[in-house]
Protein backbone atom coordinates (compact mmCIF):
# COMPACT_ATOMS: atom_id res chain seq x y z
CA UNK A 1 0.00 0.00 0.00
CA UNK A 2 2.88 2.48 0.68
CA UNK A 3 3.87 1.90 -3.00
CA UNK A 4 0.96 2.69 -4.16
CA UNK A 5 0.57 5.82 -2.04
CA UNK A 6 4.27 6.93 -3.15
CA UNK A 7 3.59 5.98 -6.95
CA UNK A 8 0.28 8.05 -6.16
CA UNK A 9 2.40 11.33 -5.16
CA UNK A 10 4.90 10.86 -7.71
CA UNK A 11 2.47 11.17 -10.37
CA UNK A 12 2.19 14.45 -8.54
CA UNK A 13 5.93 16.00 -8.64
CA UNK A 14 6.59 14.40 -12.23
CA UNK A 15 5.72 17.77 -13.86
CA UNK A 16 8.54 19.33 -11.76
CA UNK A 17 10.99 17.01 -12.57
CA UNK A 18 10.17 17.04 -16.07
CA UNK A 19 10.31 20.69 -16.05
CA UNK A 20 13.75 20.46 -14.02
CA UNK A 21 14.86 18.18 -16.99
CA UNK A 22 14.32 20.53 -20.11
CA UNK A 23 15.26 23.75 -19.67
CA UNK A 24 14.07 25.23 -23.12
CA UNK A 25 9.95 24.50 -21.48
CA UNK A 26 11.34 26.68 -18.78
CA UNK A 27 12.49 29.16 -20.69
CA UNK A 28 9.54 29.51 -23.18
CA UNK A 29 7.74 29.62 -19.69
CA UNK A 30 8.97 32.87 -19.24
CA UNK A 31 8.78 34.21 -22.27
CA UNK A 32 4.98 33.38 -22.11
CA UNK A 33 4.73 35.91 -19.08
CA UNK A 34 6.98 38.40 -20.95
CA UNK A 35 4.05 38.18 -23.71
CA UNK A 36 1.51 38.01 -21.37
CA UNK A 37 2.89 41.84 -19.21
CA UNK A 38 3.72 43.28 -22.95
CA UNK A 39 -0.50 42.77 -24.07
CA UNK A 40 -1.58 43.49 -20.14
CA UNK A 41 0.69 46.14 -18.75
CA UNK A 42 2.34 47.83 -21.96
CA UNK A 43 -1.01 47.36 -24.06
CA UNK A 44 0.80 45.89 -27.04
CA UNK A 45 -1.84 44.55 -29.54
CA UNK A 46 -3.05 42.76 -26.07
CA UNK A 47 -6.21 40.79 -28.16
CA UNK A 48 -3.26 38.99 -29.17
CA UNK A 49 -0.52 38.56 -26.90
CA UNK A 50 -2.59 37.58 -24.31
CA UNK A 51 -4.12 34.68 -25.69
CA UNK A 52 -0.70 33.71 -27.55
CA UNK A 53 0.84 34.59 -24.22
CA UNK A 54 -1.48 31.81 -22.22
CA UNK A 55 -1.29 29.22 -24.76
CA UNK A 56 2.40 29.14 -25.07
CA UNK A 57 2.38 28.93 -21.11
CA UNK A 58 0.45 25.81 -21.48
CA UNK A 59 1.98 24.15 -23.74
CA UNK A 60 5.25 24.67 -22.04
CA UNK A 61 3.57 23.12 -18.89
CA UNK A 62 5.45 19.18 -19.08
CA UNK A 63 3.41 16.01 -19.57
CA UNK A 64 0.37 18.43 -20.72
CA UNK A 65 -1.71 16.90 -23.77
CA UNK A 66 -3.24 20.40 -24.94
CA UNK A 67 -1.81 20.15 -28.54
CA UNK A 68 -1.26 15.97 -28.29
CA UNK A 69 -4.34 14.15 -30.57
CA UNK A 70 -6.90 14.75 -29.00
CA UNK A 71 -5.67 18.06 -27.04
CA UNK A 72 -8.37 21.00 -27.05
CA UNK A 73 -6.01 23.15 -28.56
CA UNK A 74 -4.85 20.73 -30.73
CA UNK A 75 -8.89 20.32 -32.08
CA UNK A 76 -9.07 24.18 -32.30
CA UNK A 77 -6.05 24.53 -34.55
CA UNK A 78 -6.80 21.34 -36.68
CA UNK A 79 -9.95 23.33 -36.99
CA UNK A 80 -8.88 26.70 -37.89
CA UNK A 81 -4.98 27.12 -38.60
CA UNK A 82 -4.18 23.83 -40.44
CA UNK A 83 -7.61 24.78 -42.82
CA UNK A 84 -6.52 28.20 -42.72
CA UNK A 85 -9.78 29.08 -41.97
CA UNK A 86 -9.52 31.60 -39.10
CA UNK A 87 -7.38 33.90 -40.51
CA UNK A 88 -9.67 34.22 -43.33
CA UNK A 89 -12.60 34.96 -40.61
CA UNK A 90 -10.52 37.80 -39.46
CA UNK A 91 -9.79 39.04 -42.71
CA UNK A 92 -13.75 39.58 -43.02
CA UNK A 93 -13.89 41.37 -39.73
CA UNK A 94 -10.61 43.46 -41.51
CA UNK A 95 -12.76 44.46 -44.10
CA UNK A 96 -15.83 45.15 -42.38
CA UNK A 97 -13.93 47.79 -39.95
CA UNK A 98 -11.86 49.01 -42.89
CA UNK A 99 -12.71 52.29 -44.24
CA UNK A 100 -10.94 52.76 -47.73
CA UNK A 101 -12.97 56.03 -48.49
CA UNK A 102 -9.25 58.04 -48.30
CA UNK A 103 -7.29 55.50 -50.95
CA UNK A 104 -10.45 55.91 -53.33
CA UNK A 105 -10.51 59.52 -53.04
CA UNK A 106 -6.85 59.34 -54.31
CA UNK A 107 -5.93 56.09 -55.92
CA UNK A 108 -2.67 57.05 -56.25
CA UNK A 109 -1.95 55.95 -53.29
CA UNK A 110 -2.70 52.12 -53.92
CA UNK A 111 0.96 52.70 -55.16
CA UNK A 112 2.39 53.64 -51.68
CA UNK A 113 1.05 50.54 -50.45
CA UNK A 114 2.36 48.60 -53.10
CA UNK A 115 6.29 50.32 -52.33
CA UNK A 116 5.25 49.06 -48.91
CA UNK A 117 5.87 45.84 -49.34
CA UNK A 118 9.46 45.52 -50.81
CA UNK A 119 10.75 44.43 -47.48
CA UNK A 120 8.75 41.14 -47.69
CA UNK A 121 10.77 40.13 -50.67
CA UNK A 122 14.36 41.84 -49.90
CA UNK A 123 13.58 39.82 -46.80
CA UNK A 124 12.77 36.73 -48.54
CA UNK A 125 16.47 37.23 -50.50
CA UNK A 126 17.98 37.78 -46.69
CA UNK A 127 16.13 34.30 -45.95
CA UNK A 128 17.54 32.36 -48.94
CA UNK A 129 20.73 33.67 -48.09
CA UNK A 130 20.85 32.60 -44.39
CA UNK A 131 20.22 29.22 -45.63
CA UNK A 132 16.36 28.80 -44.92
CA UNK A 133 14.57 26.32 -47.45
CA UNK A 134 12.38 28.27 -50.32
CA UNK A 135 9.24 28.20 -48.97
CA UNK A 136 10.54 29.05 -45.28
CA UNK A 137 12.35 31.93 -46.74
CA UNK A 138 8.49 32.78 -48.40
CA UNK A 139 6.74 32.97 -44.65
CA UNK A 140 9.54 34.83 -42.85
CA UNK A 141 9.25 37.28 -45.66
CA UNK A 142 5.65 37.92 -45.54
CA UNK A 143 6.31 38.54 -41.94
CA UNK A 144 7.00 42.10 -43.94
CA UNK A 145 3.78 42.88 -45.22
CA UNK A 146 2.99 43.68 -41.36
CA UNK A 147 -0.33 42.22 -41.61
CA UNK A 148 -0.71 39.27 -39.07
CA UNK A 149 -3.55 37.15 -40.65
CA UNK A 150 -1.68 37.08 -43.75
CA UNK A 151 1.39 35.69 -42.07
CA UNK A 152 -0.19 33.04 -40.12
CA UNK A 153 -2.06 32.27 -43.30
CA UNK A 154 0.60 31.54 -45.50
CA UNK A 155 3.08 30.30 -43.14
CA UNK A 156 0.45 27.37 -41.77
CA UNK A 157 -0.04 27.06 -45.48
CA UNK A 158 4.06 26.51 -46.42
CA UNK A 159 6.17 26.20 -43.09
CA UNK A 160 3.42 25.30 -40.09
CA UNK A 161 6.49 24.88 -38.23
CA UNK A 162 7.63 28.31 -38.20
CA UNK A 163 3.92 29.50 -37.45
CA UNK A 164 4.61 30.46 -33.73
CA UNK A 165 7.98 33.02 -34.48
CA UNK A 166 6.61 34.36 -37.78
CA UNK A 167 3.40 35.11 -35.84
CA UNK A 168 4.97 36.48 -32.60
CA UNK A 169 7.40 38.76 -34.98
CA UNK A 170 4.40 39.95 -37.32
CA UNK A 171 2.31 41.32 -34.33
CA UNK A 172 5.03 42.32 -32.39
CA UNK A 173 6.83 44.17 -34.97
CA UNK A 174 3.07 45.60 -35.88
CA UNK A 175 2.69 47.05 -32.20
CA UNK A 176 6.47 48.30 -32.56
CA UNK A 177 5.90 50.67 -35.08
CA UNK A 178 5.20 53.33 -33.37
CA UNK A 179 8.60 53.33 -32.29
CA UNK A 180 10.65 51.52 -35.13
CA UNK A 181 9.46 53.66 -37.86
CA UNK A 182 10.33 57.73 -36.73
CA UNK A 183 13.78 57.46 -36.70
CA UNK A 184 13.87 55.63 -40.10
CA UNK A 185 11.73 58.52 -41.32
CA UNK A 186 13.91 61.40 -40.10
CA UNK A 187 16.94 59.63 -41.08
CA UNK A 188 15.42 59.64 -44.61
CA UNK A 189 14.10 62.97 -45.06
CA UNK A 190 15.13 66.66 -45.11
CA UNK A 191 13.94 68.57 -42.19
CA UNK A 192 12.35 70.97 -45.18
CA UNK A 193 10.60 67.79 -47.05
CA UNK A 194 9.11 66.68 -43.35
CA UNK A 195 7.54 70.36 -43.36
CA UNK A 196 5.39 70.42 -46.34
CA UNK A 197 2.32 71.23 -46.04
CA UNK A 198 -0.33 69.43 -47.97
CA UNK A 199 -3.49 70.31 -49.48
CA UNK A 200 -6.55 68.39 -47.58
CA UNK A 201 -8.21 65.54 -49.76
CA UNK A 202 -11.60 67.34 -50.90
CA UNK A 203 -12.86 65.10 -53.32
CA UNK A 204 -15.88 63.13 -52.10
CA UNK A 205 -16.37 59.31 -52.72
CA UNK A 206 -19.78 58.14 -54.11
CA UNK A 207 -21.77 55.38 -52.68
CA UNK A 208 -21.87 53.61 -55.89
CA UNK A 209 -18.44 53.49 -56.28
CA UNK A 210 -17.52 52.38 -52.50
CA UNK A 211 -19.73 49.54 -53.67
CA UNK A 212 -18.56 49.13 -56.96
CA UNK A 213 -14.82 49.11 -55.04
CA UNK A 214 -14.74 45.58 -53.04
CA UNK A 215 -16.49 44.08 -56.40
CA UNK A 216 -14.01 45.09 -58.50
CA UNK A 217 -10.82 44.33 -56.75
CA UNK A 218 -11.87 40.56 -55.84
CA UNK A 219 -12.34 40.37 -59.72
CA UNK A 220 -9.42 41.98 -60.68
CA UNK A 221 -7.31 40.43 -58.05
CA UNK A 222 -8.86 37.33 -58.37
CA UNK A 223 -8.06 36.81 -62.14
CA UNK A 224 -4.33 37.95 -61.77
CA UNK A 225 -3.48 36.39 -58.83
CA UNK A 226 -6.47 33.59 -58.07
CA UNK A 227 -4.36 31.99 -55.49
CA UNK A 228 -4.87 34.69 -53.13
CA UNK A 229 -8.10 34.69 -53.83
CA UNK A 230 -9.50 33.87 -50.68
CA UNK A 231 -7.35 36.32 -48.90
CA UNK A 232 -8.64 39.11 -50.89
CA UNK A 233 -12.32 38.17 -51.14
CA UNK A 234 -12.66 37.43 -47.61
CA UNK A 235 -11.14 41.56 -46.80
CA UNK A 236 -13.54 42.57 -49.54
CA UNK A 237 -16.73 40.51 -48.45
CA UNK A 238 -16.43 42.21 -45.26
CA UNK A 239 -16.31 45.80 -46.98
CA UNK A 240 -19.11 45.24 -49.29
CA UNK A 241 -21.43 44.07 -46.34
CA UNK A 242 -20.11 47.40 -44.43
CA UNK A 243 -20.82 49.75 -47.46
CA UNK A 244 -23.57 47.82 -48.70
CA UNK A 245 -25.56 49.04 -45.58
CA UNK A 246 -27.77 46.41 -46.15
CA UNK A 247 -26.75 44.12 -43.68
CA UNK A 248 -25.85 45.32 -41.03
CA UNK A 249 -26.42 42.50 -38.02
CA UNK A 250 -23.82 40.48 -40.14
CA UNK A 251 -21.20 43.46 -40.31
CA UNK A 252 -21.45 43.86 -36.63
CA UNK A 253 -20.63 39.71 -36.16
CA UNK A 254 -17.94 39.77 -38.63
CA UNK A 255 -16.49 42.84 -36.43
CA UNK A 256 -17.37 41.85 -33.34
CA UNK A 257 -18.38 38.23 -32.40
CA UNK A 258 -16.47 36.10 -35.27
CA UNK A 259 -13.04 38.43 -34.88
CA UNK A 260 -13.42 37.74 -31.20
CA UNK A 261 -14.04 34.57 -31.44
CA UNK A 262 -11.58 33.78 -34.01
CA UNK A 263 -8.77 36.29 -31.83
CA UNK A 264 -8.97 34.00 -28.83
CA UNK A 265 -8.72 30.52 -30.40
CA UNK A 266 -6.12 31.79 -33.00
CA UNK A 267 -3.80 34.02 -30.31
CA UNK A 268 -4.14 30.22 -28.35
CA UNK A 269 -3.31 28.44 -31.53
CA UNK A 270 -0.53 30.11 -31.47
CA UNK A 271 0.53 30.13 -28.21
CA UNK A 272 0.47 26.44 -28.48
CA UNK A 273 3.01 26.23 -31.26
CA UNK A 274 5.60 27.82 -28.92
CA UNK A 275 6.95 24.63 -27.26
CA UNK A 276 10.37 24.95 -26.08
CA UNK A 277 11.95 22.39 -27.89
CA UNK A 278 10.91 23.76 -31.32
CA UNK A 279 11.29 27.17 -30.47
CA UNK A 280 14.08 28.16 -28.65
CA UNK A 281 16.38 27.34 -31.24
CA UNK A 282 19.07 29.82 -33.36
CA UNK A 283 16.49 29.78 -35.87
CA UNK A 284 13.85 31.53 -33.99
CA UNK A 285 16.35 34.45 -32.92
CA UNK A 286 17.09 34.64 -36.74
CA UNK A 287 13.37 34.98 -37.84
CA UNK A 288 12.91 37.60 -34.97
CA UNK A 289 16.37 39.54 -36.69
CA UNK A 290 14.72 39.39 -40.36
CA UNK A 291 10.72 40.00 -39.05
CA UNK A 292 12.65 43.30 -37.63
CA UNK A 293 14.66 44.06 -41.11
CA UNK A 294 11.63 43.33 -43.27
CA UNK A 295 9.58 46.21 -41.49
CA UNK A 296 12.49 48.44 -41.54
CA UNK A 297 12.92 47.68 -45.50
CA UNK A 298 9.39 48.68 -45.39
CA UNK A 299 9.24 52.00 -44.13
CA UNK A 300 13.17 52.45 -46.30
CA UNK A 301 11.14 51.71 -49.50
CA UNK A 302 7.95 53.91 -48.97
CA UNK A 303 9.57 56.86 -47.80
CA UNK A 304 11.98 56.71 -50.87
CA UNK A 305 8.98 56.00 -53.02
CA UNK A 306 7.45 59.47 -50.93
CA UNK A 307 10.51 60.94 -51.82
CA UNK A 308 9.90 60.25 -55.71
CA UNK A 309 6.32 61.35 -55.72
CA UNK A 310 7.82 64.67 -53.80
CA UNK A 311 9.80 65.01 -56.88
CA UNK A 312 7.09 63.86 -59.41
CA UNK A 313 5.12 66.71 -58.09
CA UNK A 314 7.09 69.36 -58.07
CA UNK A 315 7.34 69.37 -54.39
CA UNK A 316 4.12 69.42 -53.21
CA UNK A 317 3.79 65.52 -51.53
CA UNK A 318 5.34 64.89 -47.82
CA UNK A 319 7.48 61.90 -48.29
CA UNK A 320 6.98 61.01 -44.72
CA UNK A 321 3.47 59.92 -45.95
CA UNK A 322 5.64 56.97 -47.99
CA UNK A 323 5.84 55.39 -44.50
CA UNK A 324 2.03 54.92 -43.67
CA UNK A 325 2.15 52.14 -47.16
CA UNK A 326 2.40 49.14 -44.41
CA UNK A 327 -0.57 47.17 -43.44
CA UNK A 328 -0.43 48.50 -39.52
CA UNK A 329 -3.75 50.09 -39.72
CA UNK A 330 -4.39 52.60 -38.61
CA UNK A 331 -1.41 52.80 -36.36
CA UNK A 332 0.57 53.69 -39.49
CA UNK A 333 -1.10 56.66 -40.72
CA UNK A 334 -0.86 57.88 -36.65
CA UNK A 335 2.73 57.65 -36.72
CA UNK A 336 3.02 59.95 -39.81
CA UNK A 337 0.55 62.45 -38.47
CA UNK A 338 2.27 62.77 -35.00
CA UNK A 339 5.99 62.96 -36.91
CA UNK A 340 4.16 65.39 -39.39
CA UNK A 341 2.97 67.62 -36.68
CA UNK A 342 5.83 67.71 -35.06
CA UNK A 343 7.90 69.42 -37.60
CA UNK A 344 5.11 71.56 -38.88
CA UNK A 345 2.67 72.38 -36.65
CA UNK A 346 -0.19 73.40 -40.10
CA UNK A 347 0.34 69.84 -41.37
CA UNK A 348 -2.22 68.05 -41.46
CA UNK A 349 -1.34 64.76 -42.71
CA UNK A 350 -3.73 61.96 -41.26
CA UNK A 351 -6.29 62.29 -44.29
CA UNK A 352 -3.57 61.33 -46.73
CA UNK A 353 -1.57 58.86 -44.54
CA UNK A 354 -4.93 57.15 -43.82
CA UNK A 355 -5.18 56.54 -48.05
CA UNK A 356 -1.77 55.27 -48.12
CA UNK A 357 -2.38 52.88 -45.07
CA UNK A 358 -5.65 51.33 -46.48
CA UNK A 359 -3.38 50.78 -49.86
CA UNK A 360 -1.34 49.16 -47.49
CA UNK A 361 -3.81 47.29 -46.59
CA UNK A 362 -5.11 45.71 -49.74
CA UNK A 363 -0.69 46.23 -50.80
CA UNK A 364 -0.02 43.24 -48.15
CA UNK A 365 -3.24 41.03 -49.23
CA UNK A 366 -2.15 41.79 -52.98
CA UNK A 367 1.71 40.90 -52.12
CA UNK A 368 0.59 37.45 -50.64
CA UNK A 369 -1.70 36.82 -53.39
CA UNK A 370 0.93 37.96 -56.39
CA UNK A 371 3.23 35.46 -53.94
CA UNK A 372 1.04 32.58 -53.89
CA UNK A 373 0.21 32.51 -57.86
CA UNK A 374 3.84 33.37 -58.56
CA UNK A 375 5.23 30.26 -56.33
CA UNK A 376 2.21 28.21 -57.99
CA UNK A 377 3.13 29.17 -61.69
CA UNK A 378 6.89 28.01 -60.75
CA UNK A 379 5.25 25.00 -60.13
CA UNK A 380 6.68 25.09 -56.49
CA UNK A 381 3.51 24.76 -54.91
CA UNK A 382 0.21 22.68 -56.64
CA UNK B 1 15.39 25.23 -58.89
CA UNK B 2 18.35 27.20 -57.26
CA UNK B 3 18.25 29.94 -54.42
CA UNK B 4 19.40 32.59 -56.73
CA UNK B 5 17.35 31.82 -59.56
CA UNK B 6 13.76 31.68 -57.20
CA UNK B 7 14.86 35.04 -55.21
CA UNK B 8 15.15 36.82 -58.24
CA UNK B 9 12.25 35.41 -59.53
CA UNK B 10 10.21 35.99 -56.61
CA UNK B 11 11.67 39.45 -56.50
CA UNK B 12 11.16 40.63 -59.78
CA UNK B 13 7.68 38.55 -60.68
CA UNK B 14 6.40 39.14 -56.70
CA UNK B 15 7.44 43.00 -56.44
CA UNK B 16 6.89 43.61 -59.78
CA UNK B 17 3.55 41.81 -60.23
CA UNK B 18 2.38 43.91 -57.04
CA UNK B 19 2.80 46.90 -58.05
CA UNK B 20 1.34 46.23 -61.58
CA UNK B 21 -1.55 44.79 -60.17
CA UNK B 22 -1.75 48.22 -57.51
CA UNK B 23 -1.02 49.86 -60.30
CA UNK B 24 -4.35 48.47 -62.10
CA UNK B 25 -6.39 48.58 -59.43
CA UNK B 26 -5.94 52.41 -59.15
CA UNK B 27 -6.49 53.60 -62.71
CA UNK B 28 -9.82 50.98 -62.21
CA UNK B 29 -10.78 52.90 -59.23
CA UNK B 30 -10.05 56.26 -60.25
CA UNK B 31 -11.92 56.04 -63.77
CA UNK B 32 -14.93 54.62 -61.39
CA UNK B 33 -14.69 57.69 -59.52
CA UNK B 34 -14.99 59.71 -62.43
CA UNK B 35 -17.86 57.53 -63.65
CA UNK B 36 -19.87 57.83 -60.73
CA UNK B 37 -19.31 60.96 -59.04
CA UNK B 38 -20.60 62.02 -55.89
CA UNK B 39 -23.39 63.90 -56.56
CA UNK B 40 -24.57 66.79 -54.09
CA UNK B 41 -27.84 66.05 -52.16
CA UNK B 42 -31.25 67.47 -53.77
CA UNK B 43 -32.46 70.05 -51.17
CA UNK B 44 -36.26 69.47 -50.58
CA UNK B 45 -38.66 71.65 -51.95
Amino acid sequence: MAEAVINGLSGLVIGFQMLAMDWRNAIMLIVGFVLLYLGIKKDCEPLLLVPIGFGCILVNIPLTDVMGEDGFIRVIYNAGIATELFPLLIFIGIGAMTDFGPVLAQPSTFLLGAAGQFGIFLTLLLALALGFEQLEAVSIGIIGACDGPTAIYVTSKFAPHLLGAVSVAAYSYMSLVPIIQPPIMRLLTTKKEREIVMKPVARPVSKTTKLLFPLVITILGGLIAPKGLPLLGTIMLGNLMKESGVVSRLTKASENEIANVTTLFLGLCIGATMVGSAFVRAETLIILCLGFIAICLDTVCGVCFGKLMRVATGGKFNPLIGAAGISAFPMAARVVQKEGSKWNKKSYLLMHAMGANAGGQIGSVVAAAVMLSVLAGMGIIP
Amino acid sequence: MDNVTFGITMLICGMGGTILTLWIMSLVMRFLGRLFPEKPEKKEA
